[in-house]
C-alpha cells in the first residue's frame, strides 16, 4: 500500500529545503533554555469511570445512583474516603499519590469531557478520539501524527514515540512515529552476528518501493542508531522516583529516559487498560481502585523522576467515554458518555476542575443515563497542542471542526 | 445425504454466479505463483517441496481436500501435541487438577509464562492450561496437514475473542476452542454463534453470566438478599463485533432489549464444573422489541435464541462476516463487489463457511495480481510461515512456547487480546519500528539455532555453500518463490562480498564457505517475507 507518508518520507529533504518553518513557530516550541517541550498522552483504554476517578460528591444525585460503588465523600479523619479538591469534587482515594501535585497546582482536571459522537462502542470511540474526527471513520491519520508533522524544529526519529507493541491510531500517518516496548531491546540482537545482520537488514529496507514496510524500516534504523549514541536506557530514575512494575509504569519510566536523554522527543503516547468495569467495580477499594492506584503511582513517579524538567512537560490523560451514572445489576457500570481527563505538568494551571458541570439529575443526563459532555475533547486537545507544542492553528488538527471556546487549562 | 445436499448447494452457488469464474479449479490459474499464493492464504505458507506436492495432486484437488479436513490424515501433527495433557480434559477436570493458585501469587499473565512451565515436573498452576493451548496452536500451525482448518481456527477465535487473563476464562478456554471454535471452523456460522453464546468462556468474558432481570434479589443460598440486574456488555458486543457490525443498524435501545433477552443465560457451578444453564428465575419475562421484532411476554430461554436467529438472518451480519473473510483472504481493503457476493452466499447458505470460502476462491479478486502478496503477515502467521519455510519442526511444547513468545514480542500474544475486538487484520496495526525489529530478531534467532527444540533443515539450501551466487539463488527461490524485488536481490548480492557471509580463507585462495544461515535470516527478515 502506497501511503502519503511513504511518499513524504522519500522526499523529506526536498520538502525541508522548500518549506523551512517560520522562526517564530520554532521559538514557540522551545522552552526558555532551548529544550523542547514535550506532550505525553496517556490513553485509559476501556472507558474509565470519571465519576469514581474525580468524584462529584457535592452533586446531590451522585451517591443515590450508586448504592454500592459510590466513593465516600471527604471527611476529616477518614483517610479511606475521597480527598477534597474544591468543595464539590474529590479525588478517588487511590489517587492520593497525585494529591501533592494538585496542592502545588501542577495537576488540573477537565470534567464532563468527551466526544460529541453518540457511540458507546469502545472501538469506534477510541478510533474517533485518536483520529480526532468524531463520527468520521475514513480519516487516514491520527491527530497526534498531524500535530507532529506541523512541528517546526529539526526532525528526530524520536520526535513522536508510542510505548507499546503496536503503533496506535493516534500516531499513524505521516509523522514517522515509532513504537517500541523496550528501549533496551530496541536493536538487532545476537552476539556475533548482530553487526553484520543490522547492516544487512538496514540495506534491505533502505531501498526499494516507497511503502509502509520500507518507510517504517528506514525510520527504525535511524532510531536504532540515535538511541545507541544517546544510551537512554542506562539512565535510571532520578530523585528516588519509584515506578510501579506495571506496563504503564514501565512505559512512563522509559518516556522519562527519552526526555532526559535529549533525543528530540516532543510527543509521547502510551496506554493502560483494565477500565471496562462492568462487574464488581468496587468503591474505595476493589478492582477500579487497584487500576487507579497503578495509574496514580505511575504518573507521580514520572513527575518526581523528571523533577525540574517537568516544567517542559505536559501529561494529558484521556479515555474513549465514561460510564453509566447509575451502577448496573452487577455492582459495575456500563458504557456511558462523558468522563474526566487529567493534565499534569509545566504550563498547567492546576489546582482547578475545569469544564461546566452538567449535573447528575436524571433530566440532565445524556439519553437519560449518562454524564453529558460539556467540553468537546477537541477543545481540550487543540488547546494542549496549541499551548504546549506551539502549533499556530491547532483547530486545524481536527478536520471538520471550526474550534470552540478555550478551556483555559494551560497558560 | 448431507453431502449430496451440500454439493447441490455448491452447484447452485456456482451457476448462480455467472460473473465470477466458474470454479476454483476450472478457470483459476494453476501455475507455481498461483500455488504459492494459495499456500500463503489457505495455509501458513509453503514448506520446501509443497509447491511440487500441490502440483502433483492438482491445485483444485488440494483446495478441496483442505475444505474437508476430516479426510486428511494428520496423525503426525496430532502426535506432537499428544504430550499436552490438558488439551483433552473437561473443564471440570481442569478446574480440579489445575486449581486456583495461592491468592498471594499474582494472577498469571499468559504472555509471561516462565520456561519452567514445560519442565518434566508438571506445573499445576492454571497458567499451564493457557501455555499448553498456546504451544498447541503454534505447533499445529507449523505441523498440521489441515492447514486451512488451522487458519480458520485462528480467524474464528479472533472473531469471537475471549481473553485468557480475565477471571475464570483460563479454565474454560480449552473447551471453548476445542468444542466450539474447532468443530465449526469450516462449518456453519450459526453454530459458532450459538456455541459461543452458550459457552462459559464467552458468558464469563462478556459478563452475561451475571446479568439478571432488573432488581432481581437472590432468594436462597449464601448470596441470599443480594441484588443483581441488567448487564449489557455481551448484548452490545454480540451485535457490534459478532454479527451486525457497529454500523449494522442497532440502537442503544436494542442493546438494552437484547441484554434483557439474554438474562438467565448463565454458568452453573462456575468454579468446579462450569457449564451453561438457563435460569428462569433471573430471566426477564417481559415483552421485548429487538430490531423491530416483538418478543412476547412470558418468554424464557427462547428469547435469547430468537435474538440469535434474528441476528443470523439480518443482512448486516452477512455483510459484516463477508467483509472480515475477504479482508483475511484477499486484501486489507476488501473489494466491495466480492464482499457482496460472499454476503449473498452467506444469506443463501445460512452462513456456510465453506461455501463462502468457495465464493472467494472462485473470484477474480482472489487471483488478481494486485492481491498477490498484498497482506502483511500477522505475527502469528509470520512466525509459523518462517518455521515452515526452513522446513522447521517444533520438537516439543517448550519450543512451541518459545515461538508463541516471539509472536507476542511482535504484538500478538495468543489468547492475550484484552478487548473483545480481538487482534486487527490490517497492515498498519503490525508494521512499526519495535515490531519490525522483533521480526528481524526472530529471523536471526530461528536460523542461528537459538530457539531450542525448533529444528530446521537448511542443508538442502546449503549444497552450494562453495558458490555464493548459486547459494543465494537457491535461498531466494526456496524462501521468496520469485517475489524478491530487484533491490532486495541487489542488497543480498552485495552481502555476498562481505567476509562474514563469504567466510573465505584469509588468503582468498580457498573456496568460499557461504554463511547460508545468516543469508536465510536476512531473507526471512526482508520486506518480501513479511507479506503473504
Amino acid at each position: 500500500m502506497l501511503t502519503r507518508r511513504a511518499l513524504l518520507k522519500g522526499s523529506a529533504c526536498a520538502l525541508a529545503a522548500v518549506a523551512a518553518p517560520p522562526r517564530f513557530l520554532a521559538r514557540a516550541a522551545l522552552a526558555a533554555d532551548g529544550r523542547r517541550k514535550v506532550l505525553v498522552a496517556v490513553f485509559q483504554r476501556g472507558a474509565v469511570d470519571g465519576l469514581s476517578m474525580v468524584v462529584p460528591y457535592g452533586d446531590r444525585d451522585y451517591a443515590g445512583a450508586r448504592a454500592s460503588i459510590a466513593i465516600r465523600p471527604p471527611r476529616a479523619g477518614d483517610a479511606g474516603a475521597a480527598t477534597d479538591l474544591d468543595g464539590f469534587f474529590g479525588l478517588h482515594p487511590a489517587l492520593t499519590p497525585l494529591q501533592p501535585l494538585w496542592q502545588s497546582r501542577a495537576l488540573a482536571v477537565v470534567h464532563a469531557c468527551g466526544s460529541p459522537d453518540t457511540t458507546r462502542s469502545h472501538f469506534d470511540a477510541q478510533d474517533y478520539m485518536e483520529s480526532g474526527t468524531p463520527g468520521v471513520k475514513s480519516t487516514p491519520d491520527g491527530w497526534l501524527a498531524r500535530a507532529a508533522t506541523t512541528l517546526p524544529a529539526a526532525r528526530s526519529p524520536f520526535r513522536a514515540v508510542a510505548l507499546g507493541p503496536t503503533l496506535p491510531r493516534v500516531l499513524r500517518g505521516d509523522a514517522g512515529a515509532i513504537s517500541l516496548t523496550s528501549l533496551e531491546r530496541f536493536d538487532v540482537r545476537g552476539a556475533a552476528e548482530a553487526a553484520v545482520a543490522r547492516k544487512g537488514f538496514e540495506s534491505l529496507y533502505e531501498q526499494g518501493v516507497q511503502d509502509l514496510l520500507h518507510g517504517t524500516g528506514r525510520e527504525t534504523f535511524e532510531a536504532v542508531r540515535m538511541l545507541k549514541s544517546a544510551n537512554a536506557s542506562r539512565l535510571s530514575p532520578a530523585n528516588n522516583a519509584e515506578y510501579p512494575r506495571s506496563r504503564l509504569g514501565e512505559s512512563l519510566r522509559q518516556i522519562a529516559q527519552l526526555i532526559r536523554a535529549d533525543v528530540g522527543l516532543e510527543i509521547a503516547f502510551t496506554d493502560a487498560d483494565g477500565w471496562d468495569t462492568h462487574v464488581g467495580q468496587g468503591a474505595e477499594q476493589g478492582q477500579l481502585a487497584n487500576r487507579l492506584r497503578d495509574f496514580a503511582a505511575s504518573l507521580a513517579a514520572f513527575s518526581q523522576d523528571l523533577g525540574d524538567r517537568m516544567a517542559d512537560v505536559v501529561v494529558l490523560t484521556m479515555s474513549e467515554f465514561g460510564r453509566t451514572v447509575a451502577e448496573n445489576g452487577n455492582r459495575g457500570t456500563d458504557h456511558g458518555h462523558a468522563t474526566a481527563m487529567l493534565l499534569l505538568g509545566g504550563g498547567v494551571r492546576g489546582g482547578k476542575v475545569y469544564g461546566r458541570w452538567p449535573g447528575l439529575a436524571r433530566e440532565r443526563l445524556y439519553e437519560g443515563r449518562d454524564l453529558a459532555v460539556t467540553t468537546d475533547f477537541r477543545a481540550l486537545f487543540s488547546e494542549v497542542a496549541g499551548r504546549q507544542l506551539g502549533i499556530a492553528k491547532p483547530a486545524t488538527l481536527f478536520p471538520g471542526w471550526s474550534g470552540g471556546s478555550a478551556v483555559g487549562v494551560l497558560s | 445425504m448431507m453431502r449430496a445436499l451440500a454439493i447441490a448447494f455448491v452447484a447452485v452457488a456456482l451457476t448462480g454466479c455467472a460473473s465470477s469464474r466458474a470454479a476454483a479449479g476450472a478457470a483459476a490459474p494453476t501455475d507455481d505463483a498461483a500455488i504459492v499464493h494459495v499456500l500463503s492464504r489457505l495455509a501458513f505458507g509453503p514448506r520446501p517441496g509443497d509447491v511440487e506436492r500441490v502440483k502433483a495432486i492438482g491445485l483444485s484437488a488440494w483446495i478441496e481436500r483442505q475444505l474437508d479436513p476430516a479426510r486428511i490424515d494428520d496423525h503426525a501433527a496430532m502426535q506432537t501435541i499428544s504430550v499436552l495433557p490438558t488439551l483433552t480434559m473437561t473443564t471440570a477436570q481442569l478446574q480440579r487438577e489445575y486449581p486456583r493458585p495461592d491468592p498471594r501469587q499474582k494472577s498469571a499473565d499468559p504472555q509471561m509464562a516462565p520456561r519452567e512451565l514445560f519442565q518434566p515436573a508438571p506445573e499445576k498452576r492454571p497458567i499451564r492450561i493457557v501455555a499448553e493451548l498456546q504451544a498447541a496452536r503454534i505447533m499445529l500451525a507449523v505441523e498440521s496437514e489441515r492447514q486451512l482448518q488451522e487458519v480458520m481456527v485462528d480467524f474464528w477465535f479472533n472473531h469471537f475473542n475471549v481473553h485468557a487473563a480475565k477471571g475464570e476464562v483460563k479454565w474454560y478456554l480449552t473447551s471453548y476452542e476445542r468444542d466450539v471454535i474447532r468443530p465449526h471452523a469450516l462449518g456453519k456460522f450459526g453454530d459458532l454463534l450459538r456455541g459461543t453464546a452458550t459457552h462459559p468462556a464467552m458468558l464469563f468474558y462478556l459478563d452475561n453470566w451475571l446479568s439478571a432481570r432488573p432488581d432481581f434479589t437472590v432468594p436462597v443460598g449464601p448470596n441470599r438478599g443480594k441484588r443483581a440486574g441488567l448487564n449489557e456488555n455481551y448484548a452490545r458486543e454480540l451485535m457490534e463485533l459478532h454479527t451486525l457490525g457497529v454500523d449494522g443498524g442497532y440502537t442503544q435501545k436494542d442493546v438494552t432489549e437484547v441484554a434483557r433477552a439474554f438474562t438467565g443465560w448463565t454458568i452453573d457451578r462456575p468454579r468446579d464444573d462450569a457449564r451453561f444453564v438457563f435460569r428462569p428465575l433471573t430471566h426477564d419475562r417481559g415483552e421485548k422489541t429487538v430490531l423491530g421484532t416483538r418478543l412476547p411476554t412470558g418468554g424464557g430461554r427462547e428469547d435469547g435464541e430468537r435474538v440469535l436467529d434474528l441476528l443470523l438472518r439480518h443482512p448486516s451480519t452477512a455483510t459484516f462476516i463477508a467483509t472480515k473473510l475477504v479482508r483475511r483472504f484477499v486484501a486489507d481493503e476488501p473489494p466491495p463487489a466480492l464482499v457482496e457476493r460472499v454476503a449473498a452466499t452467506f444469506r443463501r447458505t445460512e452462513g456456510d463457511v465453506k461455501a463462502m470460502l468457495r465464493t472467494i476462491l472462485a473470484s477474480p479478486e482472489f487471483w488478481a495480481p494486485e492481491a498477490r502478496g498484498a497482506k502483511i503477515k500477522k505475527p502469528f502467521e509470520y512466525v509459523a510461515s518462517a518455521v515452515r519455510a526452513v522446513d522447521g519442526h517444533v520438537a516439543d511444547p517448550r519450543a512451541g512456547f518459545l515461538l508463541v513468545r516471539s509472536a507476542a514480542e511482535m504484538g500478538e500474544g495468543l489468547y492475550g487480546a484484552p478487548p473483545p475486538t480481538g487482534y486487527p487484520d490490517r497492515a498498519e496495526a503490525w508494521v512499526n519500528a519495535g515490531a519490525l525489529l522483533a521480526r528481524m530478531n526472530f529471523a536471526l534467532a530461528l536460523t542461528q539455532g537459538r530457539l531450542p527444540g525448533v529444528t530446521l533443515d537448511l542443508s538442502p539450501l546449503a549444497v552450494d555453500r562453495a558458490a555464493p551466487d548459486a547459494a543465494l539463488e537457491r535461498l531466494l527461490a526456496a524462501l521468496l518463490h520469485g517475489t524478491a524485488s530487484a533491490q532486495t536481490r541487489a542488497v543480498l548480492v552485495a552481502q555476498l562480498a562481505s567476509p562474514e557471509i563469504r567466510r573465505q580463507t584469509p588468503d582468498d585462495r580457498g573456496p568460499a564457505n557461504t554463511d547460508v544461515e545468516k543469508l536465510a535470516a536476512l531473507v526471512i527478515g526482508s520486506p518480501e517475507f513479511q507479506r503473504r
